[in-house]
């Protein structure tokens, strides 16, 4: 398998805060990989960065072996990266319908069309005229990655897709995954809920305070091991130590 | 029945304040940006068209072919290039950017023109008008500013609501760092913005111009008149300012009505008393968002 995303010694921050530390991640095209973590692990900053809408201090963020560094955020969409944001950010002046054809507006070629989103998620069909705000956050959710799809992304990243949503709707919305990587999306999922996380992944990574504390396949990590990598307890691995220069 | 008179008369009035509100309320609505070089740049525009009409020798209304073209063009080149620096969750830095282009814009006609009075002469069409009653007569040019407006806005509102294009617009106007991630170049969805703007407010000045003479340092106070439509109408929605410039039309000529022999000073202050009460009563203006 070769690696879709390269991430390799990665800094990035807002301002003088700097949230990462010679980050490194790597995913491999097909793979799911599953990014988790404390709050203000640096998460949220790491898809920033990775989609440009946070500046790269250092290191280099490589897509299918091209260097993305140079390409605005704007234009990253068109090389098949897009990201659900956290909190949904659905447009409220866009209706359901609008808010998924503006996620096709910088879009690649490929199948996602409005009907094929609602095929998947069955549940936005009778609100399509709808105001987005009115929906519920599960239905808003729904739309968020049915917006991103519409880009035909090669690269999906889903940042807190079960953040404020009851149990039952988030295995709902995690039940579509498989069929959006089967059309050749590779997924990289942030999630917050350690057990969502390890059952819809193939490789976990797992980051602390901007650095990454635990990697490996979902199916070999230990409980144990997670929970000391993301609360920061007892032994930390030295993947998590050797990038430290304050 | 003169009172009838000038509720017609203030409609027709209304179509003029609310092609210069236009461009003020679209750069409001889509990107937070408060242009106070906007009356001044009504009058670059119709003295562009006195230079080229008196060079070219043609009609002013012939000028429009080249005079909304350059502005629209300047205003691109203006936002890419300039007042997209001063873009931000902030509006002061805008107003400050545009007040010093006011006054070089004010600076560069005096320099350029003199202080004389400039018109813009198209001819019996000018005064040409139906007569409905002994009372009532409509001029043809003001019925067609109005046309024009109402073109213009419905326009820009079936655009905004239909197009791929308009609805980049409403998604950067809601929030364009999300909308950046949809493959929407914001900068340039602003210099897009900048350019429809400037072209209507162009065509306003041509039409101020042919209505009545301009000297260089009658942009201000122009710029109050935008003002007023778009707020009395509510910020950022284009059928308001729509209603907007009619209601301060009206409110104007209305108010010329009551004092006739001081209707210079009367008719633009029930316009601003209209505006304050509206401020007042519901500051998101008639038609205008509520903030949420």
């Amino acid at each position: 398998m070769s690696p879709l995303l390269e991430v390799s010694e990665l800094s990035s921050g807002y301002g003088d805060f700097q949230a990462l530390y010679d980050l490194s991640i790597t995913v491999n095209e097909g793979e799911t990989l599953a990014v988790i973590g404390a709050n203000g692990a640096g998460k949220t900053t790491l898809l920033r960065a990775i989609t440009g809408l946070v500046p790269t201090w250092s290191g280099t963020v490589r897509f299918d072996g091209q260097n993305l560094l140079p390409v605005p955020a704007h234009k990253r969409v068109a090389e098949g990266i897009t990201m659900v944001p956290e909190g949904r950010l659905l447009f409220p002046s866009l209706n359901v319908r609008e808010n998924l054809l503006v996620g096709g507006h910088g879009r690649r070629p490929g199948p996602w069309t409005v009907e094929r989103v609602v095929e998947v998620f069955p549940l936005l069909a009778p609100l399509l005229g709808r105001a987005s705000s009115v929906l519920s956050g599960g239905e808003q959710q729904a739309v968020a990655i049915g917006r991103a799809l519409m880009a035909n992304p090669r690269l999906i990243l889903l940042d807190e897709v079960s953040l404020g949503l009851a149990p039952v709707v988030v295995r709902q919305l995690y039940a579509a995954l498989p069929e959006i990587t089967a059309h050749g999306a590779t997924a990289l999922v942030v999630e917050q809920d350690i057990g969502q996380a390890m059952a819809v992944a193939d490789q976990v990574v797992c980051l602390l305070e901007g650095r990454v504390s635990l990697e490996g396949p979902s199916a070999g990590l230990e409980r144990a091991d997670i929970t000391a990598a993301y609360f920061g307890m007892g032994h930390r691995l030295e993947a998590g130590e050797e990038g430290d220069r304050g | 029945m003169e009172w009838v008179n000038a509720i017609v008369q203030g409609i027709l009035l209304g179509g003029l304040f609310a092609l210069f509100a236009t461009g003020l309320s679209l750069a409001f609505g889509v990107m937070r940006f408060v242009n106070l070089a906007h009356g001044d740049l009504a009058i670059l525009a119709a003295f562009l068209a006195v230079s080229f009409a008196s060079t070219l020798d043609v009609n002013p209304f012939v000028t429009m072919a080249l005079v909304v073209p350059i502005m629209a063009a300047g205003g691109y080149v203006l936002q890419r290039f300039g007042f997209n620096w001063s873009i931000g969750a902030d509006p002061l830095p805008s107003i400050l950017v545009t007040f010093g282009l006011a006054v070089v814009i004010q600076n560069a006609l005096l320099e350029q023109y003199s202080a004389d009075s400039q018109g813009l002469d198209v001819g019996s069409f000018e005064t040409r008008s139906i007569e409905f009653t002994d009372d009532i007569a409509v001029g043809w040019f003001p019925v067609l500013i109005l046309g024009v407006a109402v073109v213009v806005l419905v326009g820009l509102q079936l655009f905004l609501s239909f197009t791929r294009m308009g609805r980049a617009f409403r998604a950067t106007s809601d929030n364009p760092s999300t909308a950046r991630l949809m493959g929407i170049n914001d900068r340039n969805i602003y210099a897009v913005v900048m350019a429809i703007a400037f072209a209507t407010v162009a065509v306003a000045g041509l039409f101020l111009g042919i209505r009545q003479t301009f000297g260089p340092t009658d942009g201000p106070a122009q710029l109050i008149f935008a003002f007023e439509a778009v707020v009395i109408g509510g910020l950022g929605s284009l059928w308001g300012t729509l209603l907007g410039g009619i209601i301060l039309g009206v409110a104007q000529t209305v108010g010329n009505q009551v004092d006739v022999e001081y209707n210079v000073l009367s008719g633009p202050l029930f316009g601003h008393l209209i505006f304050l009460v509206v401020l007042a009563v519901r500051p998101s203006g008639l038609l205008g968002r509520r903030q949420g």
